[in-house]
């Protein structure tokens, strides 16, 4: 079993007009025995730039904090916050100095840049960046995540239809995949407010 | 360097306080020849004095104005060897700050850590401060900049500046001729005028040079022809 399933995750970002929406489901598990259901793979950079880590737990809050102190020591030294994709190509660069002995991470970034331009993209243990126009998944959940996603989006939607979306989209998939799941977690930024929504689904 | 016991800092306190080696590298900027620039409000400009030692030299050999990064252009005023070094250095920092972010570099960090590299030769051991000041002229998301380093590692962001022999001089014609609309064309009347102040001989495009960057974000070193065309204008 590969290491990347070992506690089980799935991630999701989406576009929608001048808004974007990050989820992932909330259970932590050592292969199939649940160990925590209120696990956070989402985290905040900025206010308005999010990041969603999927694979092994561990690695995920070790690669959280170095992203914090880059970003942090960025602020200081630039007195700005970062752009979304200067953000990306730094998650980049941190994964693939560790080429040979990667974090078994699957990041989802999504945040607002200029203009309140919506931004979204996934890479691989390495860096490999895939920027996308709609919709980013990753993680063990990530192949249903696919399907609901495809058929569920729709281009410019407002955030209120967007966080119904995400919920939905993110709550069919975690239940065909038994490693993620246990209630969601998503937020929806806008330019002018960010909102945390935390999801029940099925339970068990 | 740095690991014999002989390889102290050869820059120490003078009992009065001063740090003497950093001084008579400035003296050593002071003795060099003359560089200005000047901010616009659409750009900026930098120019220096091309005296060379004799007829002889080929003329079309000697590069005083270089770039660090398209957007960005540096000139000296002091010991030529040691800018290049500074220049290798500089270039190499934008390339890192590139490679990382996939952005390029905004003036304010390259001069930062431009810099930082002239502070630490004032510390390290085995080593001399450099003997040159730089003019760095950038224009970035933040609009048109225009700073100077010197051999301390202290950095000023200017509206204009001059530097070298007859700093004194150019300085007090630049505050007379200096207003904040200007454009860069005038601005680079200006930085001719003031050159001309101080300059022994006739002036022509093969004895200054001249880099300007506007609107577009592209650092470009003026031609000889160019220049002649701007002296043209002047008289």
């Amino acid at each position: 079993m590969s290491i990347f399933e070992y506690n089980g995750s799935a991630t999701v970002a989406m576009v929608g007009k001048n808004c974007i929406a990050i989820g992932s489901d909330r259970r932590l598990g050592v292969q199939l025995q649940t160990i925590a259901t209120d696990f956070q793979r989402i985290f905040q950079i900025h206010d308005r730039l999010f990041i969603g880590l999927s694979g092994l737990g561990s690695d995920a809050q070790t690669l959280y904090q170095r992203l914090v102190f880059r970003h942090k020591l960025y602020q200081l030294r630039e007195e700005r916050d970062m752009k979304p994709e200067t953000f990306a190509n730094l998650v980049s660069a941190i994964l693939y100095e560790k080429r040979f002995g990667p974090y078994f991470c699957q990041p989802v970034i999504a945040g607002l840049g200029d203009d309140n331009k919506p931004f979204i993209c996934t890479m691989d243990s390495i860096g490999a960046k895939e920027l996308a126009k709609d919709f980013v998944v990753a993680g063990t959940a990530s192949e249903s995540l696919y399907g609901a996603c495809e058929s569920m989006y729709k281009p410019d939607m407002e955030p209120e239809e967007l966080f119904e979306t995400v919920s939905q989209a993110l709550q069919a998939s975690v239940d065909r995949d038994c490693l993620s799941g246990w209630g969601g977690h998503v937020y929806i930024v806008t330019p002018t407010e960010i909102k945390e929504h935390i999801l029940k689904g099925r339970m068990d | 360097m740095g690991d014999s016991q002989y390889s102290f800092s050869l820059t120490t306190f003078s009992p009065s306080g001063k740090l003497v080696q950093i001084e008579h590298a400035l003296t050593a900027v002071g003795s060099g020849q003359t560089s200005l620039g000047i901010k616009a409000a659409n750009g900026v400009v930098i120019a220096t004095e091309k005296k060379l030692p004799s007829i002889l030299v080929d003329e079309a050999s000697v590069q005083k104005i270089q770039l660090l990064t398209p957007n960005i252009g540096v000139v000296y005023s002091g010991m030529g060897p040691d800018s290049r070094v500074l220049v290798r250095k500089s270039r190499k920092q934008a390339e890192q700050y590139y490679k990382l972010y996939k952005e390029p570099i905004p003036v304010t960090q390259l001069v930062r850590e431009t810099a930082a590299v002239m502070q630490e030769f004032t510390q390290s051991g085995g080593v001399r401060p450099f003997g040159v000041s730089l003019l760095i002229a950038g224009f970035d998301e933040n609009g048109p900049q225009l700073y100077q380093v010197d051999p301390s590692g202290s950095y000023f962001s200017w509206k204009a500046s001059a530097m070298g022999k007859n700093v004194s001089n150019a300085k007090t014609f630049l505050e007379k001729r200096y207003t904040d609309d200007m454009e860069l064309d005038d601005a680079v009347h200006t930085a001719i005028l003031t050159l001309k102040e101080g300059f022994e001989g006739q002036i022509s495009g093969k004895n200054i040079e001249i880099g300007i960057i506007g609107t577009d974000k592209k650092f470009r070193v003026l031609t000889p022809a160019e220049i002649d065309d701007y002296l043209g204008e002047v008289e």
